[in-house]
């Protein structure tokens, strides 16, 4: 070893360190310790997105047994299978399972995971707010099913209107309960944002212009800042409803200057981007299986960008189509009526270039292609529903009623399902280093989606027919009973599929066929590390100069030399030309976004019953957040020290 | 998996720069994203609530009284001065003078948070007595705890630049970071200082 | 069995004419939504098609080009996708606007539809029953009644909306479409009934527990029905006349029942539960609950908690022979 001369003298990435001996010292370096401990300290982006995606099907899983519980109830009239209260709770439940503990997170999962390998970069960035956003995640899911196990679940709905879910007309704890679960999700979800913007704008790979980004990158772009800009309102209302209820707050409450509406107009500010927040996501993973199974890059790749860029914009200016039946005035309505519509364009010109590729490539309709093609035919329904729920005289009829629910679920399934299936075969060779079954994920597309067909179709007409949302049971002789019936088959049939997807996964994880960095010979940079990657994803890091890395470089892959081996250490570029500019060091594994994460908890817990725990509770938080930002090893310095 | 093929060296890069090259100035910057449409949320909240209103604030309440607020604002933007000169410090490494500064800055904070009790003591309204307080006890709180917070990241980085860390470039680099986060806290009080106790004035 | 199979399209447009529908078409704004839902799916249908015709063609072109980086002979085409796109955009965009626009004429027409009503109603929600108020400039002609609507074919009705609790839905989808009841504000809807009939109309906003079970039954009828029901609507309640009735007379105004209910001519006067004055000339108990029988109604006034969970009508305990008469008394407030 040479003498250290100068502090810029230490061992490096390069010609002189490279492969199985660099492989071993940064494995080192960016490993963590084994056993319990090391695990709840990593902050490896890789083991934080895949606890992000287990915990979200845990949350799918318990939320879609309470869909076939409402379809078991709803199958025949007059059922008795379930009493109105437990109903209530559960079709609560359900649907806050399904948006706040499941939609969102399994989306972060996946760009959690993907983005930093995407970027050619080693780390997410602020890995240790990363590792604390899963475990304030967790703990809000976990407040909300411990609280409906104990009977104590929120029972007023997923939105939660007031009056009905403030004190006087919802007393106890279930609502607080809802509310607080908001907190806890959402704190997560704007940790998750804010770490994808900065890795997005700072980490991208040397010469990644924003121009020869991936799509799925740009997705999550605009959809974390759509999220920065949406889930304040969100938390605002729920900290008054909370308020409202705990200390006489009188926010919502008519007869003290207060006012039903301004909770409605609060949650849907959040409501309407939340569902693209939902569908973005999808959107780029549609985006990028296109592009590797039709051995083409994506067609319109500034129109997909300005698509997806006009999409985020346009989702903020539609919020009042929630509230068309309010009696707000007209001539606003007509306004988010025109807005709602527009919100169609952008969403056309996607559908328009990922079938362009398709047509102009040379497709594979292996299973991930199969979901995208399920996805247009599913999703593009859905849009009509929602072009025609868009006009105030359509919707003062289909509002609240069953419609809804079905064009609902063939935007969220559709839209954000079934792309999601598609993602998750995509990339579970990178995940786990197996393929899953092709075979059997064929089968598990067709039932899927022929079963959600059968199940959600009915509703439409169910909607038509008179059928109002939210109720417990109905009578006979209306002529809901065939539809119902219809999608109550429909639904448990679409668990099947979705359990066969589960098991296809659980199965391949240790029989499936290995595989290596690249099995489906896609372009980007994420398949160019081995499956799954070493904690530092790339042994050096990868220069850039088109949207398809690796079908441009199949020879070699271009990379940067010179990075520190001994120290975690990865590269920040510049925003819009990503030439090179600082060497930034990475967090080591750390307990204290646990210690932080569990102060918060209990922060949020204790103040369900008491304001003054806002107080009291703030200084653990307080000394938590001291100890995580304190700065370590205070002899190693890292460059020249300062006079 | 493929071989390398060299085309330029990271080695001389610095680790650590201020403002838009460190990562941690994006991170504050969406913080600042974050709490703005929070508090730009809570202001239309009051204007749509105000709006349901014939008088406002509704009888028998009077507005808030101005001298604790009117202090507290005048000694705000007078702590931009020293915060600005903390932040140039900062940026060009001045140790001694930086420590100095900080500890001004957290005295002042102390200061701020005496005055913002006193606030709260003279709205003439409680947060339950109608919409009208709990909009104003909202405003007004949302804002307190941007003070608070911003005051331990003040006391906290004083102990550090006196200690053994201070030395090192990254610490100035969260020192400036931390000016930033003043002058945020001092902007978003502006409108809402206007909103709290001059606009049910000017509508009466 | 010819017959049978012959039937069978009659049975099944039979089949969309209930008493809650949108299909029914029998209200001005009804028939307003199926003209536009008509246009809507028309459009949205032929768009989706041609969606769909192109999903296809790509699926099963032969004629695309790889750019993988591996060789290929194949042509691209993306010039002329370019263009395609743009027309796309366009034509999508003049769809759009063209939708846009006829929900803005339907919307207008909705309005001019029952444009100066002759017959003004205000009705507040409760969870979960619905207060019915006949308005008039005379005092002695303003009638109240819970949880039904007469109201005379043809004639434009304006319907003042308040609630008293949480926020409700007023909803009746064969004639118009709904509009919510707010806590703290006064909406309103206007209709303009075009048959005679029976309908049923529905909250439709989550109200709480009983939101399943509260419904409001509408009947349509001549002018001259309509005048003559509004007549004995306005009259006190008869006074008994068998000495069960009487019996059942004595309980009802002078215990828990006369607390929240209100029975004109009677000492019972409550003002927070369903008016009961002609209660056994209405077509169901309980907000829909049951239909008036007299079997349904002994289940009701028995335990009116477990045919309606969590109403606010609480089990009284009543005696075999407080019931029958209480039945009984009830039977004769037509």
């Amino acid at each position: 070893m040479k003498p250290k001369k100068s502090p810029y003298d230490h061992d490096r990435d390069g010609h002189d360190l490279t492969g199985e001996a660099l492989h071993a010292r940064l494995a080192r370096t960016w490993g963590r310790e084994p056993g319990l401990l090391g695990w709840l300290s990593t902050v490896d982006h890789k083991e934080i997105g895949r606890r992000y995606l287990v915990t979200a099907f845990i949350f799918l899983t318990l939320g879609g047994i309470l869909g076939l519980v409402i379809r078991a109830q709803l199958a025949t009239p007059e059922s008795g299978l379930i009493d109105p209260d437990r109903y209530n709770q559960i079709f609560t439940m359900h649907g806050t399972t399904m948006m706040f503990l499941f939609a969102v997170p399994v989306m972060d999962a996946m760009a959690v995971y993907l983005i930093p390998l995407m970027l050619g970069t080693r780390n997410i960035a602020f890995p240790r707010l990363n590792a604390f956003s899963y475990y304030v995640y967790l703990a809000g899911g976990t407040l909300l099913w411990v609280a409906f196990a104990l009977d104590v679940g929120p029972d007023a709905g997923w939105f939660s209107y007031v009056p009905l879910a403030g004190p006087e007309f919802s007393p106890g704890k279930r609502v607080d309960v809802w509310a607080q679960m908001v907190t806890f999700t959402e704190v997560a979800a704007l940790a998750v944002a804010v770490e994808i913007t900065a890795t997005i704008l700072k980490q991208r790979a040397p010469g990644m212009t924003l121009a020869r980004m991936p799509l799925f990158a740009w997705a999550m772009l605009v959809v974390s800042l759509m999220v920065i800009m949406s889930m304040p309102s969100v938390t605002l209302a729920s900290g008054m409803l909370i308020s409202d209820r705990l200390v006489g707050t009188q926010f919502f409450n008519s007869f003290e200057n207060g006012d039903s509406l301004l909770w409605q107009h609060l949650f849907w500010f959040f409501g309407h981007p939340e569902v693209y927040i939902i569908f973005l996501p999808a959107a780029g993973f549609v985006s990028e299986i296109v592009q590797t199974f039709s051995r083409r890059p994506a067609f319109g790749y500034i129109a997909l960008v300005l698509a997806l860029v006009a999409t985020g914009l346009l989702a903020f200016g539609l919020w009042v189509h929630h509230m068309f039946t309010t009696g707000l005035p007209r001539l606003g309505y007509a306004f988010y009526t025109a807005a709602s519509m527009s919100v169609a364009i952008p969403t056309g010109i996607q559908i328009f270039c990922w079938i362009a590729t398709i047509w102009d490539g040379r497709p594979k309709f292996d299973t991930p292609l199969l979901y995208v093609v399920g996805f247009v035919v599913t999703f593009v329904i859905g849009g009509m529903t929602g072009v025609m729920l868009a006009s105030v005289p359509l919707d003062l009829q289909l509002h609240d009623t069953y419609f809804v629910v079905a064009h609902f679920h063939y935007v969220l399934i559709g839209g954000a399902v079934f792309p999601l299936l598609g993602a998750i075969t995509y990339w579970f060779p990178k995940f786990t280093g197996r393929m899953m079954s092709e075979a059997a994920g064929r089968w598990t597309f067709w039932i899927v989606f022929l079963a959600f067909q059968l199940a959600f179709a009915p509703m439409h007409w169910s909607g038509i027919m008179g059928m109002p949302r939210r109720v417990y049971t109905y009578p006979e002789g209306l002529g809901w009973e065939l539809t119902n019936l219809l999608s109550t088959v429909g639904a448990f049939l679409f668990a099947a599929g979705l359990l066969s997807f589960v098991a296809n996964a659980l199965v391949s994880m240790r029989r499936g066929k290995v595989a290596g960095p690249n099995p489906w010979d896609a372009p980007g940079l994420e398949w160019a590390t081995s499956s799954p990657p070493p904690p530092y994803n790339f042994p050096h890091i990868p220069v850039v100069a088109g949207r398809t890395s690796l079908w441009d470089n199949r020879g070699h892959l271009p990379a940067m030399q010179g990075l520190r081996v001994d120290d975690r250490e990865l590269v920040l570029t510049s925003v819009i030309d990503a030439v090179p500019d600082v060497r930034e060091p990475s967090p080591v594994p750390t307990i204290w976004p646990l210690v932080a994460a569990l102060a918060l908890t209990t922060l949020f817990i204790s103040s369900m019953f008491t304001p003054w725990a806002v107080v009291i509770g703030s200084v653990p938080v307080a000394a938590a957040l001291i100890g995580w930002f304190w700065p370590k090893d205070a002899k190693v310095h890292p460059e020249p020290v300062i006079d | 998996m493929l071989p390398p093929r060299f085309t330029g060296d990271l080695a001389r890069l610095p680790t650590h720069a201020f403002t838009h090259r460190a990562l941690t100035w994006w991170g504050v910057m969406a913080f600042f994203l974050i709490e703005g449409t929070a508090f730009v949320m809570a202001i239309a909240a009051y204007f749509f609530l105000m709006n349901q209103e014939q008088v406002w604030p509704p009888p028998p309440h009077d507005p808030p009284d101005l001298l604790a607020g009117t202090l507290f604002t005048i000694l705000l933007l007078v702590s931009e001065v020293p915060n600005s000169m903390a932040k140039h410090a900062a940026e060009k490494g001045q140790l001694r003078k930086l420590r100095r500064l900080m500890a001004l800055m957290t005295g002042i904070g102390l200061a701020l948070i005496v005055l913002r009790g006193f606030e709260f003591a003279s709205l003439n309204v409680l947060w339950y007595d109608n919409a009208y307080g709990s909009i104003v006890w909202a405003l007004l709180l949302l804002h307190a705890t941007h003070i608070a917070t911003d005051w331990v990241d003040t006391t906290v980085l004083t102990c550090l630049m006196h200690g053994e860390h201070g030395v090192e470039g990254r610490r100035f680099v969260d020192v400036s970071e931390n000016c930033l986060y003043w002058r945020f806290v001092w902007l978003s009080w502006l409108p809402m200082y206007l909103l709290i106790y001059w606009l049910p004035r000017w509508v009466a | 069995m010819m017959r049978r199979a012959s039937l069978l399209p009659f049975a099944l447009l039979a089949a969309c004419d209930t008493v809650q529908s949108t299909t029914g078409n029998d209200g001005s704004q009804s028939e307003l939504f199926t003209g536009l839902f008509w246009i809507f799916l028309a459009v949205t249908g032929i768009v989706y098609l041609v969606v769909i015709a192109f999903l296809l063609a790509a699926m099963f072109r032969r004629g695309g080009r790889r750019q993988d980086g591996l060789p290929d002979e194949g042509e691209s085409r993306d010039g002329g996708l370019r263009k395609a796109l743009a027309g796309w955009v366009g034509v999508t965009a003049l769809i759009l606007a063209g939708l846009t626009v006829a929900s803005w004429i339907a919307d207008r027409r909705l309005a001019q539809a029952a444009a100066s009503p002759a017959l003004d109603i205000e009705i507040v929600a409760n969870q979960w029953w619905w207060e019915v108020r006949y308005l008039d400039h005379e005092p002695g002609r303003i009638i109240r009644t819970a949880n039904e609507l007469h109201l005379p074919v043809g004639v434009p009705v304006r319907i003042t909306l308040r609630s008293n609790d949480v926020i409700h839905s007023f909803w009746v989808p064969n004639l118009a479409g709904k509009q919510d009841l707010v806590p703290g504000r006064v909406t309103d809807l206007t209709l303009r009934p075009l048959r005679e009939g029976v309908y049923r109309g529905q909250c439709a906003e989550f109200c709480g527990l009983q939101h399943a079970h509260m419904a409001l039954d509408v009947t349509v009828e001549s002018a001259a029905a309509f005048a003559a029901w509004r007549q004995r609507q306005s009259r006190p309640a008869p006074p008994p006349t068998t000495p069960l009735a009487r019996a059942g007379h004595d309980y009802v105004t002078s215990r828990e029942c006369a607390a929240c209910h209100n029975i004109a001519g009677t000492p019972a006067s409550g003002q927070v539960a369903p008016d009961l004055t002609h209660f056994a000339s209405r077509r169901s108990i309980g907000a829909g609950t049951f239909p008036m029988s007299r079997g349904h109604l002994y289940a009701w006034i028995a335990d009116p908690q477990s045919a309606k969970p969590g109403n606010n009508m609480p089990y009284v305990g009543l005696e075999p022979d407080e019931l029958h008469a209480i039945v009984a008394y009830l039977e004769t407030l037509r």
